[in-house]
Order: structure tokens, then sequence, then C-alpha cells
């Protein structure tokens, strides 16, 4: 299938600090498989007597709380250290979904090992409709303890499916100014939607719209627009 | 209990955020009100040096005949300035709450800069909901 990789493009607007330090990035990860010749393997010792974030059981935060406030905090300062640094608020949009993708692909292999490795025969999501619910109900319950409130598919066109939230946690004290309407900041959530999606190999491109009611003023629509192939298919496999 | 209004005050002693609440108050222009926060800021800053024990606080309440002043002034030194009618005992858990919507919808927005006017619709809509449901 030719579709581009598109953690390339990506990762171009990324610092090369954060680069570096990038445990995700092949490029940067590939000496790790490779055989030292002929000398020792050296493993490094352990520094002092400090827990390793490593060697924690990845099921021991499962059901932790983290405090809203803290993380508000730091999307607050996401954006705005995003927004001086960028020409226009589509660019804003870009970075904070570039910020997103990066969460979504952890989200993806954390859920699905936190999901799969207890059972004896661990499956993936291959048909659309079955990813989409799960997205909905596990990768919102595992970024924002709930479900997210709605699906919908659009009337217009066949390969267009909407998210909807009516109080995204993030965006909850946010608002944005008058001259900048079209933004949301809801972006770092359509990035990691990508990333899940791309992940289980259902390629789209993934945006964020404000679609505010009466009752929910920060009501969010996650616009997924899926790539060609994966309509065909799911023609072909019907 | 009726509220009156409420400033805030930053800590350069510039007025940020102003609203009245009850009807029928002869209101005052943009400039008068900057220049009242401006002087209270003043005021203020005298009062926390007037204590006969060294630092104070400073004025917490200030009483007229008609009209109750009473000043919540956090460790930032932004002043929050809330006005009721003088037999109020609930101007100070209030003056905690306007706090805490501003903590929200002030510092966690990130289009907000700290100092300087607050021009956010959740800030205005929580403190509507607050201090708009007071007037009994």
């Amino acid at each position: 299938m030719q579709y581009s990789q598109p953690q390339n493009p990506r990762m171009s607007v990324l610092s090369t600090t954060s680069l570096a330090s990038d445990h995700f990035s092949p490029a940067s990860s590939s000496t790790r498989f490779s055989l030292p010749v002929g000398a020792p393997i050296n493993i490094p010792a352990k520094q002092g007597n400090k827990p390793q974030i490593y060697d924690r059981n990845l099921n021991k935060t499962r059901t932790a709380e983290v405090s809203l406030s803290a993380y508000a905090f730091l999307f607050a300062e996401i954006v705005r250290y995003t927004q001086m640094r960028v020409s226009g608020i589509g660019d804003l949009e870009r970075r904070l979904n570039v910020l997103g993708y990066r969460i979504g692909t952890r989200v993806l292999e954390l859920m699905s090992w936190r999901a799969e490795a207890g059972t004896k025969a661990p499956k993936r999501e291959i048909r659309f409709r079955a990813a989409l619910m799960s997205v909905h109900s596990q990768v919102w319950r595992a970024v924002f303890a709930k479900p997210a409130d709605a699906i919908e598919k659009s009337v217009d066109s066949d390969d267009e499916y909407m998210i909807i939230d009516n109080d995204p946690p993030i965006t909850r004290y946010i608002s944005v100014p008058k001259d900048m309407e079209q933004l949301s900041c809801s972006s770092l959530t359509a990035g990691i939607v990508e990333a899940v999606f791309d992940g289980l190999g259902f390629p789209a491109r993934v945006s964020a719209h404000s679609t505010p009611t009466d009752a929910y003023p920060s009501r969010t629509t996650i616009l997924i627009k899926l790539d060609k192939s994966v309509l065909e298919r799911e023609e072909s496999s019907k | 209990m009726v509220v009156f209004g409420l400033w805030v005050i930053n800590k350069a002693g510039g007025l940020v955020y102003q609203r009245s609440f009850a009807d029928g108050l002869s209101q005052l222009t943009a400039n008068e009100n900057l220049v009242l926060a401006g002087t209270l800021h003043g005021i203020h800053a005298i009062t926390s040096r007037l204590g006969p024990t060294g630092s104070s606080s400073g004025a917490q309440v200030i009483e007229a005949e008609t009209f109750k002043i009473t000043i919540l002034h956090t460790l930032t030194s932004t002043k929050f300035v809330l006005f009721t009618s003088l037999h109020d005992v609930n101007a100070e858990p209030l003056l905690q709450k306007v706090y805490e919507v501003y903590a929200d919808a002030g510092m966690k927005n990130p289009f907000h800069a700290p100092e300087m006017p607050i021009r956010s619709e959740k800030f205005d809509t929580r403190i509507q909901a607050l201090l708009g449901s007071t007037q009994a």
C-alpha cells in the first residue's frame, strides 16, 4: 500500500533535542539493537538506588488519577509556548496535532498492552467501525477518564466520521479570543486520534472543530477523514 | 445581601476586571473606575504599613454608611475587591470563590496574559453565575 509514513514529516517540526531523547524514533534507537563486536556488553550501573520509571509495572497506574489543574496549567503553557512560535492559526493547530500524535502512538501501545496482555487470544480491531467504537470508549477512557459523547457519520461524504465530546477536559478552562475563533485547542486530541487510527492501520486525516451548542458551550467535534485505501479495503473485505 | 460590584486589581494597581451587578446604580466611567482602583491600591499599601506590630495584611474591610468594601489580597498581590451591602456576612467566602474562578478561567487560559485585563468568556459566565444569583 502506497501510504507515506506520517512520522517523518511530523518529526521535522520537532526540535533536535527532543529528537535525540525520543525513544520512539527508529533513527535514535537503532544502535540499541546492533550487537557490539567482541566487546562485552556493558550494562550501566543503576545510579544510586533511584527506581527507574521503566521498572514500574505498567498496570500500576492504570486507575491512578492525575490532577486536572496540573494538566490544565501544563496544557495552557504548551498552547502559550506554541503560539509564540507559529505564524497563524493553521500552523498552531498543526503543531498541537503533532504533539497529540506523539501522545497517541504511546496511548495505543499502552492501551493494547493493558487490554490484551492478560487474554489468551489477543486481538486488534481490523474493521473501521469497531476501531471507531474503541476510540470512542477505550481511548477516551484512557486519556480523559470518560467515554466521548457521540459518534456521527457525515451525510455528505462516505469517508468522514465524527467523534463528539460535549465538554473536553483539556479545553474546560480555555476561552479562545474572538479574533481566533476558528482555533480549536482540541487539535491535540485530534492528533491523538490520528495516531491511534494510523497505528491500527486506518490512515486518516483528523482535525478538531468547535461546534458549540447552548447547553454545551465547549462542545467539540473531532472530524476523521479516512484515506481512500481504507475505504477500498473495507469494501473488499465485506 | 446585595453584591454591587467586583474589581480585580493587579499587583501594579491597575484595574484588570470591573463589573457591577445591582441595577439602578449610578455608573462610573471606565476612567473613574481606573482612578478609584488605583487609589484603593494606594490606600491598601499605606494600611499594610500602619500596623503597630510591624507589617500587616493591610485593609480587609472598609465600611461606609451605605455599603461595605471587602478586599482579598492574595499571595501574588492581586487584589479582589467586592462591594456589598452593609450587613453582609458572605463577602469573604464569596471572594475566595472569585479567586478560584480567577485561577481556573484566568490563569489556566493560555490566551490570558498575567497582569493584563481579563477578557475571557468563561470568566464572565462563571462570575455571573457566582455573583449574579446573589441578588435577593
